[in-house]
């Protein structure tokens, strides 16, 4: 459990996070999602108590981060991959790790295996590392104090997608059992792949918060019928706003069923009656954080 | 590379958590990391090597000039300068390495009381400091050893325990220092020159200045320390002008150095 509330942050006369307010509840993924320079790192700085905050405040596990005892075995941070020493082995970030937080030594080896790093690639310095690898040996440092929550700074960054789909496999995994999961990502494919609950934030303020489903949903009913002028005069006078497509048929703002009910009414026959493609989070992400929209509107969806 | 199937250790499995009953780190636990922090890379080992290395090759350079007739102590005396050269840099380079390695993240992620974090690094050094001042005594008593076995000098072993406790005092001073500028600055070379040079240009304009003279030994450090290193007894002066150039140079930066890393903000760039 992660609470977010009110957390801003000013450097001089800049505001890089606005008001934040967001909760990231167990037994999820929650992606948090925005483009570069959003305030997503500084954001997850402050609520790990790195950067210290203008004002408002973050709670993990019902605590400020730095009141939490021995906070490597109840929060696991990954915020930069390439934050470690690249004279140091794998295995010696681990165990330096391990030593910290008192965790047994024989989990070094099951976590580098959860990870899919080899015995032979963990006694190669940091250094030599890819970018995947990185990511791996710092999943594996969030991951070895066995926690219940995750902080994930863009852990997908230089993974394949094998490498993708297997972290959207473990972190499945880790929110099934219970685990609470926050993972910042600009790259909206891997979110949209990983992510089950979305915070979306631009310009150091939430945009949107919900479920990816609501919040790709895009309300509305695609029809098309014998004869789409009559249906749509019918359902003009129901009070729905309708749009006629130039490709044939029409965009209805109402749900599937009260079309067809409209269309039975008027005796019109139906070709296709569906709810309108769901849009990518792509859409959503640039409509949402667009440069134009100086007054963004701010979008509920209600879980 | 093996991308394995996730399974059970993927964590937060417990239906018990642990979190009521863990407690803080302890400080042992961190000063033992911190010096192992020191020790675990190539150019934490090559360091402390290469003070083995250069006051082996002073001791060697002893033994073979004017006869290599030269006591215990005057040996123990020529392994100090390089030690007080190169010592504080271990110091220096445990506590940049944070930032230049930008391993400071994950260090004060899992530690977030960073001013412990900083102590356990200046008694870390100081074991790294003790342990090689261990060593390079035992180099002095060998070299002594083999210029009286083989080059008939006269055996003389005259250090003093007060000789070597001023030695391992100094050490203490020199990690202290070297950890201080290094949290202050957090550059690498930024804080070398300046611990290197610094001592050094104050002395030189403190003496140029006139009336500086009965002041400096108050003031710098290095006048102040010399009695540590050549074994000379401290009188009640001494120990007072010893406080305040500690002060001024160890006490100061390390207190600075403290408070600017448990203020600022620590980020990755």
């Amino acid at each position: 459990m992660i609470t977010v509330e009110h957390l801003t942050k000013r450097y001089g006369p800049a505001v890089a996070v606005d008001d934040v307010s967001f909760t990231v509840e167990p037994g999820h993924v929650t992606g948090f999602l925005g483009p570069n320079g959003a305030g997503k790192s500084t954001t997850m700085r402050m609520i790990c108590g790195l950067t210290p905050a203008t004002s408002g405040s973050a709670r993990v596990l019902g605590l400020p981060f730095t009141a939490l005892a021995n906070p490597g075995r109840r929060v696991g941070v990954l915020l930069d991959a390439g934050a470690q020493h690249s004279g140091r082995t794998g295995r010696e970030v681990l165990t330096l790790a391990a030593l910290m937080t008192g965790v047994d030594r024989r989990r070094i080896d099951t976590t580098l295996d959860l990870v899919g790093l080899t015995d032979r690639e963990a006694a190669r310095r940091v250094g030599q590392y890819s970018l995947g690898m990185r990511q791996r040996l710092g999943l594996a440092s969030a991951l070895l104090g066995d926690p219940e929550v995750l902080i994930l700074d863009e852990p997908a960054n230089g993974l394949d997608p094998a490498g993708i789909r297997w972290m959207r496999d473990l972190l499945d995994d880790f929110a099934r059992r219970g685990g609470t999961v926050l993972l910042s990502s600009h790259l909206l494919r891997e979110m949209e792949a990983v992510a089950d609950r979305i915070v979306v934030i631009g310009r150091g303020r939430v945009v949107a918060e919900g479920h990816k489903d609501d919040l790709l949903r895009q309300a509305g009913t695609f029809v098309r019928s014998t004869d789409d002028g009559a249906l749509a005069l019918a359902l003009r006078q129901g009070g729905a706003g309708v749009e006629e497509l130039a490709t044939g048929g029409l965009s209805v703002e109402a749900e599937p069923v009260d079309v067809g009910r409209a269309a039975a009414a008027a005796g019109v026959v139906l070709a296709e009656l569906r709810a309108a493609d769901s849009r990518g989070l792509e859409d959503l992400f640039l409509e949402l954080t667009a440069d134009d929209a100086r007054e963004q509107t701010r979008m509920e969806v209600s879980a | 590379m093996t991308t394995a199937t996730p399974t059970r250790a993927a964590g937060a499995s417990r239906t018990n958590r642990p979190g009521a009953d863990l407690r803080p780190v302890s400080f042992a636990t961190l000063t033992l990391v911190e010096w192992r922090k020191q020790l675990d890379t190539r150019a934490g080992r090559w360091m402390l090597a290469v003070i083995a290395i250069i006051t082996a090759a002073v001791l060697a350079v002893m033994m073979a000039v004017n006869g290599g007739n030269h006591s215990f102590s005057a040996f123990v005396v020529g392994t100090t300068t390089p030690m007080a050269m190169l010592l504080p840099i271990v110091g220096v380079l445990a506590a940049t390495s944070e930032w230049s390695q930008r391993t400071a993240l994950v260090t004060f992620t899992l530690e977030p009381r960073r001013t412990r974090v900083g102590l356990a690094k200046v008694v870390g050094a100081i074991g790294s400091g003790l342990a090689l001042l261990v060593v390079t005594v035992g180099l002095a008593a060998l070299a002594h050893l083999l210029v009286v076995a083989f080059r008939d000098a006269d055996p003389a072993w005259d250090v003093s325990v007060r000789a070597v406790l001023y030695l391992a005092l100094s050490v203490v001073l020199f990690m202290a220092q070297g950890v201080g500028f290094g949290l202050l600055l957090r550059s690498t070379p930024a804080a070398i020159v300046t611990l290197l040079l610094a001592p050094t240009l104050f002395g030189v304009v403190g003496g140029l200045v006139p009336g500086m003279a009965d002041v400096l030994p108050w003031i710098d450090l290095g006048t102040a320390g010399e009695p540590l290193l050549f074994g000379s007894a401290l009188d009640g002066q001494g120990w007072a002008q010893l406080g305040t150039a500690t002060l001024i140079w160890v006490v100061a930066p390390l207190a600075g150095g403290l408070w600017r890393t448990a203020r600022s903000e620590i980020s990755s760039s």
